[in-house]
């Protein structure tokens, strides 16, 4: 069975890495940049969105609902089918270029949209674009980095990515701070942002980037590649543990809510602690990632979670102090700052490398389903039984499951 | 070929940021243009003193002309609703008012967009309102209603973020006392559904309308994909469903009927609608052939009022419709939403 958490770069992984010696690869970081530039432009539009299809495309709120709910589970049924693509065709920059001119071309049809049915194919294909891309983009940051320093590379990627979805709702609000009504400009903007990430990724990251057999010095016969062969034990063990702890990942929306519903704070600063849990994330991505390279990948994964659990206690205490509410903002970066990229790390480094967008894709649609489904049953669990005892009662189930996890993924380590 | 593209990739790189940035560029500053020329324009329409209107029964409403006096709250006759208006310089993205009192929902653009009801007291004819009462709400501004006695006031909001993963749309529905206090969050009250006492976790509460009372209100209540009328109790902290598939209900002035919007199949069209509270009887407006998206004003009782965006411009118009199955909309005050008719 290969497994390949050993340190050792294995065939062409190294190359670039070794090339860059100590440094973050220059493929990670204009990874990075075209994240940056595509969360502005994804971002930017999401903080309008429900005020622009309401106020000015004339959908109420009801239908917005509807579109709403098309975000969700589009994005992780495409991912696994983008991943198997990426892998089969051993390239998976055009897989993820083309992912990322999908959310372009959403943009453009959003801009043009007047009713409900191209408003939802618009917000539709921008989600199907996220779901393609994610994964062979992942896989190339694994591919582009010496695999001793894979948690940092990770990191670096997320701190961009992080800075680019902070600056989006705050390029939104200038314009429409300057603009009454600028709804379109913010959409021609973010149009602009989008093309910008498009063309850098066309221009900068190399079409082989990624490609496991780009060395072989003459044309084999390619093997046939069965998703299978991503699952393995490794893999599986990691897809397993990440799902149970997503399971009571219940989102940050839930932990402001039980902060707002024990008067910490008053309900229009809600937009502020995205921000704030944000600023926390992409200032602890990079530290993270270094710490994930030295303690290793699948502990800090694993007790990232900690963080997460400290959060529910602070939205559960119900002192409705300040800095209640500071702390559990911050715990919330600290957490995704911890486990987001690492995520991808562990699971490139589980699976062959023939198949590392596969594995990527895999581990994270465990995760976003599983967090979805942690949504909806917290929803209940929250009118059932109140928000404290709910919250109570998933630090707890926690805080059981992550020496367990813990235990499990070790062996998976060995 | 490889060192080719490598050589001109910086090239066409940069005459891509050029194009976009370019062509981004002009874009916003001929909307920065055009914002500016617009909000400096005067008003189109034929103006008159706030005292004139107010000495005599009025529609009291938001101005939605592309002019200065955007979102400001104007008032125009009852007897000549097409006539001049008067306009005041408060904004509201909602407003309404009853017996003397008004209440005006805002959206304050910010770093952090903040949500405000005031509520305001009218008193002799031209005097400014003056601010007696007011709560920050959790999101966007979408129905508020004011008792017949000017006493009771209502607001609805939208909630974005309630939750992040969880998706579908949330309402927050508020009734206050005002001046005094708030009766909360209208979820919260005992709700009995088709004649049992339930607490499922998806309710949402919207669009009140009061009765003459101070205690009995109707309102839209949503669950598990269906939508219902209900009747509230403020004292006993109830809601009651008594029809289903009504939303954003309006009582008339006589207090025996239900303007409400219905629903097509999908839930994305609606269409004006009268229930007869006694009989049950249900009379679909066909007439009005757009879908309507407000909570429908009483001109008298028999005819009904709400705003209606136009199709080629971003600009309401207030209708007005005879609660007769075969009659036809006609424009009543253009250039306005959100009617208030101060009897």
């Amino acid at each position: 069975m290969y497994l390949s958490l050993s340190d050792r770069p294995a065939t062409s992984t190294g190359a670039e890495a070794r090339r860059s010696g100590g440094r973050v690869s220059r493929t990670v970081i204009t990874l990075g940049i075209v994240s940056l530039l595509t969360d502005i432009s994804s971002e930017s539009v999401s903080a309008i969105l429900p005020l622009y299809l309401t106020a000015v495309v004339g959908l109420s709120p009801v239908a917005y609902g509807l579109v709403d709910g098309l975000y969700q589970g589009v994005s992780s049924l495409v991912r696994i089918a983008a991943g198997w693509a990426a892998d089969r065709t051993d390239r998976p920059q055009p897989v993820a270029l083309a992912g990322y001119a999908m959310s372009a071309v959403a943009r453009l049809g959003l801009l043009f949209a007047g009713g409900f049915g191209t408003i939802s194919a618009a917000i539709s294909l921008d989600r199907v674009g996220k779901g393609v891309r994610t994964a062979p983009r992942d896989a190339m940051i694994a591919a582009s980095s010496d695999p001793a320093h894979l948690g940092r590379s990770f990191g670096v990627h997320r701190a961009l990515d992080t800075i680019g979805a902070t600056l989006g709702p705050l390029l939104a609000f200038v314009i429409l701070w300057r603009i009454a009504d600028g709804y379109d400009t913010v959409l021609v903007v973010s149009l602009g942002f989008a093309v910008l990430g498009v063309a850098t990724m066309a221009c900068f990251v190399p079409f082989r980037t990624g490609a496991v057999r780009r060395t072989a010095p003459h044309r084999e016969p390619r093997p046939t590649l069965r998703w299978r062969t991503a699952l393995t034990p490794g893999l599986l063990r990691l897809t397993g543990v990440s799902g149970v702890l997503a399971l009571l990942t219940i989102g940050d929306g839930f932990v402001y809510l039980a902060l707002l519903d024990t008067g910490g704070f008053a309900a229009q600063w809600f937009p502020v602690l995205y921000v704030g849990t944000n600023l926390a994330y992409l200032t602890l991505a990079v530290p993270m990632g270094r710490l994930a390279d030295r303690a290793g990948r699948a502990t800090v994964l694993v007790l990232g979670h900690l963080p997460l659990a400290a959060a529910y206690l602070c939205a559960a205490s119900g002192s409705g102090a300040l800095w209640t509410t500071c702390a559990a903002v911050l715990l919330l970066g600290v957490f995704y700052a911890a486990t987001d990229g690492t995520l991808a790390a562990v699971a490139g480094q589980l699976v062959p490398e023939t198949v590392r967008a596969s594995g990527i894709a895999t581990a994270q649609t465990a995760v976003a389903v599983a967090r979805l489904v942690a949504a909806t049953g917290f929803g209940l669990l929250w009118y059932a039984v109140g928000p404290r005892v709910a919250m109570l009662a998933v630090c707890v189930a926690l805080l059981a499951a992550i020496p367990a996890g813990f235990a499990v993924l070790r062996r998976a380590a060995r | 070929m490889k060192t080719a593209w490598v050589k001109q990739r910086t090239t066409v790189f940069g005459a891509i940021v050029v194009l976009v940035t370019a062509g981004v560029t002009a874009y916003a500053l001929s909307a920065i243009a055009e914002n500016d020329r617009r909000t400096s324009r005067a008003t189109d329409a034929t103006t008159t003193s706030l005292t004139q209107v107010e000495e005599g029964p009025r529609i009291l409403f938001r101005h939605t002309g592309r002019d200065a006096d955007y979102g400001h709250v104007g008032a125009v006759a009852l007897a000549d609703p097409g006539g001049p208006r008067a306009l005041t310089d408060l904004s509201c993205d909602r407003v309404y008012a009853r017996a003397g009192s008004v209440s005006c929902l805002t959206t304050e653009r910010g770093v952090v967009t903040r949500y405000r009801a005031t509520d305001l007291a009218t008193s002799t004819p031209g005097a400014r309102w003056r601010e007696v009462d007011g709560v920050d709400l959790p999101g966007l501004p979408s129905r508020t209603r004011i008792s017949p006695d000017g006493r009771l006031v209502s607001s609805t909001v939208f909630v974005n973020g309630d939750s992040y993963m969880v998706s579908g749309f949330s309402t927050r529905t508020v009734v206050r006392r005002i001046g005094g206090a708030s009766y909360g969050d209208l979820e919260k009250f005992r709700l009995v559904v088709d004649g049992r006492r339930v607490a499922p976790a998806d309710r949402n509460v919207w669009g009140v309308t009061f009765a003459a009372d101070d205690r009995t209100f109707y309102a839209t209540v949503a669950t598990g994909g269906r939508t219902y009328l209900a009747r509230g109790d403020l004292a006993e902290r109830s809601l009651t469903t008594i029809a289903d598939h009504v939303e954003c209900p309006s009582l008339s002035p006589d207090g025996t009927r239900i303007a409400f919007k219905e629903a097509d199949k999908d839930g994305t069209r609606w269409t004006p609608a009268v229930l007869d509270l006694a009989t049950g009887r249900r009379t679909v407006l066909a007439g009005e052939t757009h879908s309507i998206d407000d909570q429908i004003e009483w001109l008298d009782d028999d005819t009904v009022l709400y705003g209606l965006e136009r199709e080629d411009e971003p600009v309401s118009d207030v209708w007005s419709l005879d609660t007769e199955p075969t009659a036809t909309p006609r424009v009543l005050v253009p250039e306005a939403a959100s009617p208030a008719v101060l009897r």
